[in-house]
C-alpha cells in the first residue's frame, strides 16, 4: 500500500471503528450502569444459551453449505434471466421477519403449499413448528447472503487460472483443490461468521417457528429482562453473554480463513471448460432450480396475497414509505463512509453491530439521551445511525476482501506510478470494486428498509416507518391493507437493493 | 455535558411557556394508529380543552410502563393510556402516578367487589375486553367449552408469549385464576395443542388468519370486527365458563406540569365523547355504555357474570411463579 493512502486510510479507519465501538458499547454499559450489574446471576438462563448455541450452529453449517453449490452454479452458468435471478435471491435476506414468516407459511405451514401436494401423492403432513422450522427460515433468510459471498469469491478468481489449468489438462477434481478449495477457505469462514451472529439474536422467527418456550433464545431473554422482570442488569449479563459468543465466533472464523494467492489477473470473465459435461450441467441446473424454488415460492405468496392489499392500503401507507426510503438512503451513505474505512483498519470492530442486542443498544441509547433531551426529537438521527451501524457487517463481509484483494494484487504497481488519493482511488479501487460497493449499498438500503427494531422505542408521534406502519394495520386487524404494506416494502427494497447492486454492475459482464 | 444539559432545559423551558398548552400522553401504537380511537379522541378533546394533545406511542401497554421506569421522574408524560390491570400493581410501586380524585360509576364487570363501582384511586378504566379463543365457525365443527375439553380435543390452537405479550399475560393468569394449583398440570394437557406460541398478538392472528391452527388467543370482541369492519360473520369467541379479563386504564403522573388539564381528560376520558368511539376503534367494550349503545356484535357470547379478574396486587405475587409453572409444562 502507499504511505500516503495507508496514512489516511488508517486515519478514517481508526475513526470509523472509534465510533462504531463508541455507537454499540456505550449504550450497553449504560444499561448495566443503571442496575447492580454483579448482582445478575445467570443460572436460570443456560436452557437458553444452549438452545440458542445449537439452533445458531445448525443454521449457519445449512447456509452456508447450500451456498456452495447454488454459488458455483450461479458463477459458471449464464442463461436468461440470470441477472434477475441473482437479485431476487436476495430479496429473503432483507424482508422483515413477520412477513417472510407468512410467507413461509404459506408454501411449508399447515395449510401450505407443500402440505397440500404431499396430501396430493398420500402422504402425511410434515409440521413446520419446533427446531426444523427455526433452521428452515434462518436458511431461507441467510442462504441468499451465503450464496453472494461466496459467488463473489467465484468471481474473484482470475479467468486466467481456469483457462490456465484447462489448457495443463486438470481433472474437475484438481482444480477443485488447486482453485476453489483455496477460494472456500478464504471465504466460507467469514459468511459463516456473519450468517451465525445473525442467528444468535434471532427472536421472532426462533419464537414463532420455535413451536413453544423451548426454543427460547438469549434474546428473547434479553427482551423478557426488560419488559416482564424490568432487570437492566440481567439484561446487561446477557447482552454480554451475546457478545462473547459472537466475538468467539468472529475470533474462530479469522483463524481459520486462509487468505488466497491467485495473484492479479486481468479481471476477464472466462469460460470454464471443466464445467461442459452433462453431469455438471444437470447439477448446476437442479442447484439452481431448488434454490430458486425454495427462496422464491414464498416470496410469490407474499406478492400475490399483497396484490389484492394495495388498494386497501390508506393515504398514510405512502407517506411512511417516503419516510422509510429517505432514511435508507442516508442510512446507506453512513454504512458506505464507514465500511470502506473499516476495510482498511479495524476491522473486527464493524462487526460489533452483528454481535451487541439490537434492544439493549435501543434502550441503552434511550439511557444516555434522555437526559439530555427528548428521545423522540432525535429518533430520525439516532434510528438511520443504528441501522448504518447494523448493516455495517454486511457491508464489510462483502468489501473488505475485495478491497485486500485489490490491493494486494495491484497495490504495488499503483505505488510504482505513485497513485495516491483521488487518483487511486479514481483509477485502481474505484473500477475493481464498483460491484461490492453497489452490493454492499443495495445490501445496506433494503436492510434499512426493513428495520423496524429501534424505531419501535424512539417512535414519534409525527411520523412512522414503513414497517412500523405495517404493524400497525396487523394491529388494527387489517390484513389485507397490512398484506399490501408488506408487498409495497418488498417491492422498494427489492428496488433500491437492484438499483445499488446494478449501478455497480454497469458494463461489467456479470 | 453540562452545556447540554442547560440547552436542553432551555428548549424545554421555552415548550412550557408557550401560549397552548400542551397534555402528551403516553400510549400504545395502535391506539394512536389512524384505525385507532387516537385521531377521533385528540378532534375532540382540543375542540374543548383549548391545549393541544399530543399522543406519544411506545410498543404495547407492558413497553410502556418499560419506558416510563426508563424515564423515571423526567418523563414528558402527563397522563399513561393504555396499561392493563396485569400491570397496574407495578405501576404504582414505581411510585409515578398521582391520585386521579374521581369516584365514577363504571361499566366494567368487578367479579371481586360491588358493581358499578372503581376502588383504584391512580388509575381509571376506559375500556376492557374479555380473552377469548377465537375461530372460523365454517372450519371448526366441535368447538371446546372449557380448557380441559380443548386440552382433551386435538383442536389446534396459537398463544402469545406471557413474557413479551399482554394477551398471553392474560392466558397465563386465566388459567392460574381459575385453576390455582392445578395451572401447571392444564398446561401439561394443552402442550399437544399448541401449535406455537408468538412474540405478540400480531403475530397470533395473522397465523389464525392463514389456516395454521383452529383457534387463536384474542378477545372476545374480535369477531365484532370482522362483522361490522368486513361484514364477515364467519368468526365467533369460544365460550368457556368464566373468562379473564382486561381491563384497560389511564393514569396521572404526579411529575405532570399540566395537572389540570390531565384531570379534564382523564374526565373526558369517562364522557360520551369518548367512550363512543371505543368500540369500533379499539374494538374492546368501553367503560362506560355510550347513550347510543353499543354496535352489532358487541351482545355476547361471554355474560358479565362469567367474568373473573386478579386484584392487581395478586397478580404481582402469582405471576413469577406462574410463569414458571407455564415454562416447566411447556418446555418438556
Amino acid at each position: 500500500m502507499a504511505r500516503g493512502a495507508v496514512a489516511i486510510g488508517r486515519l478514517g479507519g481508526w475513526a470509523a471503528a472509534g465510533f462504531v465501538a463508541v455507537a454499540l458499547l456505550a449504550p450497553l454499559a449504560a444499561v448495566a450502569w443503571q442496575a447492580e450489574f454483579a448482582r445478575a446471576g445467570l443460572s436460570a438462563d443456560w436452557g437458553a444459551v444452549r438452545f440458542t448455541l445449537w439452533q445458531a450452529v445448525l443454521s449457519t453449517l445449512m447456509s452456508v453449505l447450500l451456498a456452495v453449490p447454488v454459488a458455483r452454479a450461479l458463477a459458471r452458468r449464464r442463461f436468461a434471466g440470470r441477472g434477475l435471478l441473482i437479485t431476487l435471491l436476495g430479496a429473503p435476506f432483507i424482508l422483515p421477519v413477520i412477513v417472510a414468516v407468512l410467507g413461509l407459511l404459506a408454501v411449508f405451514g399447515r395449510g401450505g403449499l407443500l402440505n397440500a401436494a404431499l396430501g396430493w401423492v398420500g402422504l402425511g403432513p410434515v409440521s413446520i413448528y419446533g427446531l426444523q422450522g427455526v433452521v428452515l427460515a434462518h436458511v431461507f433468510f441467510n442462504l441468499p447472503l451465503a450464496t453472494r459471498i461466496v459467488l463473489m469469491g467465484w468471481q474473484g478468481i482470475p479467468g486466467e487460472r481456469f483457462r490456465l489449468a484447462a489448457s495443463l489438462g486438470m481433472s474437475r477434481a484438481q482444480m477443485f483443490r488447486m482453485l476453489e478449495l483455496p477460494m472456500l477457505r478464504d471465504v466460507l469462514p467469514g459468511a459463516a461468521m456473519v450468517i451465525f451472529a445473525l442467528c444468535l439474536s434471532s427472536f421472532a422467527v426462533a419464537l414463532t417457528l420455535g413451536g413453544g418456550p423451548a426454543a427460547t433464545t438469549l434474546e428473547l431473554a434479553i427482551y423478557q429482562a426488560f419488559r416482564f422482570d424490568f432487570d437492566l442488569g440481567h439484561a446487561a449479563v446477557l447482552a454480554l453473554v451475546q457478545l462473547v459468543l459472537a466475538g468467539g465466533a468472529a475470533a474462530l472464523a479469522l483463524g481459520f480463513a486462509v487468505p488466497t494467492g491467485f495473484g492479479p489477473g486481468l479481471d476477464r470473465v472466462v469460460r470454464r471448460w471443466e464445467a461442459d459435461g452433462l453431469v455438471p450441467r444437470l447439477i448446476d441446473a437442479g442447484a439452481i432450480a431448488l434454490a430458486a424454488a425454495f427462496l422464491l415460492l414464498p416470496l410469490g405468496m407474499v406478492v400475490w396475497r399483497g396484490l389484492g392489499g394495495i388498494a386497501a392500503m390508506p393515504a398514510t401507507v405512502w407517506q411512511a414509505a417516503l419516510v422509510s426510503v429517505g432514511m435508507a438512503l442516508v442510512s446507506t451513505g453512513l454504512t458506505l463512509v464507514l465500511a470502506l474505512s473499516l476495510a482498511r483498519r479495524g476491522e473486527l470492530w464493524g462487526y460489533l453491530g452483528l454481535a451487541v442486542s439490537p434492544m439493549v443498544v435501543g434502550t441503552g441509547l434511550f439511557l444516555l439521551i434522555n437526559p439530555f433531551a427528548s428521545p423522540m426529537a432525535l429518533a430520525a438521527p439516532v434510528t438511520v445511525a443504528v441501522n448504518a451501524l447494523m448493516a455495517l457487517p454486511f457491508s464489510l463481509r462483502v468489501l473488505a476482501p475485495e478491497l485486500r484483494r485489490v490491493e494486494a494484487d495491484f497495490g504495488r504497481l499503483a505505488d510504482g506510478l505513485g497513485m495516491r488519493g483521488w487518483a487511486r482511488w479514481r483509477w485502481l479501487l474505484w473500477p475493481r470494486l464498483r460491484r461490492p460497493i453497489g452490493f454492499a449499498a443495495g445490501l445496506s438500503a433494503a436492510l434499512a428498509m426493513g428495520d423496524l427494531g429501534v424505531v419501535a422505542l424512539f417512535a414519534s408521534p409525527d411520523w412512522a416507518t414503513l414497517p412500523l406502519m405495517m404493524f400497525r394495520l396487523i394491529g388494527a386487524y387489517r390484513m389485507e391493507a397490512a398484506a399490501g404494506a408488506a408487498l409495497l416494502l418488498l417491492g422498494l427494497s427489492l428496488g433500491l437493493f437492484w438499483l445499488f447492486d446494478r449501478g455497480g454492475r454497469v458494463d461489467v459482464d456479470a | 455535558m453540562r452545556h447540554l444539559a442547560i440547552a436542553a432545559g432551555v428548549f424545554l423551558a421555552t415548550d412550557a411557556v408557550a401560549e397552548t398548552p400542551v397534555l402528551t400522553i403516553y400510549t400504545y401504537d395502535s391506539f394512536v394508529s389512524d384505525w385507532g380511537p387516537g385521531p377521533a379522541v385528540e378532534t375532540a378533546f382540543e375542540a374543548e380543552c383549548g391545549c393541544d394533545l399530543r399522543f406519544v406511542s411506545a410498543g404495547d401497554g407492558a413497553a410502556l410502563l418499560a419506558r416510563l421506569k426508563l424515564e423515571g421522574a423526567r418523563s414528558e408524560a402527563d397522563v399513561v393510556l393504555g396499561l392493563d390491570t396485569a400491570l397496574t400493581a407495578e405501576a404504582a410501586a414505581t411510585g409515578l402516578f398521582a391520585p386521579h380524585g374521581q369516584s365514577p360509576v363504571v361499566d366494567v364487570p368487578n367479579p371481586a367487589g360491588e358493581a358499578g363501582a372503581w376502588s383504584d384511586p391512580l388509575f381509571l378504566p376506559y375500556d376492557w375486553g374479555y380473552f377469548a379463543f377465537v375461530y372460523d365457525k365454517g372450519k371448526l365443527a366441535h368447538v371446546p367449552a372449557s380448557f380441559e375439553e380443548l386440552a382433551a380435543s386435538d383442536v389446534s390452537i396459537v398463544i402469545e408469549d406471557p413474557r413479551s405479550s399482554t394477551p398471553g399475560l392474560g392466558l397465563l393468569l386465566w388459567v392460574k385464576a381459575e385453576y390455582g394449583d392445578r395451572a401447571g398440570e392444564i398446561w401439561a394437557g394443552l402442550k399437544d395443542n399448541i401449535v406455537t406460541v408468538t412474540p405478540g398478538w400480531s403475530e397470533a392472528y395473522g397465523l389464525f388468519l392463514e389456516g395454521e391452527a383452529d383457534m387463536v388467543l384474542s378477545y372476545s370482541t374480535s369477531p365484532a370486527y370482522h362483522l361490522i369492519a368486513e361484514s364477515d360473520d364467519s368468526k365467533a369467541a369460544a365460550v368457556f365458563p368464566r373468562h379473564y379479563m382486561q381491563v384497560e386504564v389511564a393514569g396521572k403522573l404526579a411529575g405532570t406540569d399540566q395537572p389540570e388539564l390531565a384531570d379534564r381528560f382523564l374526565a373526558f376520558m369517562l364522557s360520551d365523547a369518548f367512550q363512543s368511539v371505543i368500540p369500533t376503534t379499539n374494538w374492546m367494550y368501553p367503560a362506560v355504555t355510550p347513550e347510543a349503545g353499543l354496535p352489532d356484535g358487541f351482545a355476547g357470547p361471554v355474560a358479565p357474570g362469567q367474568a373473573i379478574l386478579l386484584p392487581p396486587e395478586a397478580v404481582t405475587g402469582l405471576r413469577d411463579g406462574a410463569l414458571a409453572e407455564w415454562r416447566a409444562a411447556l418446555s418438556q
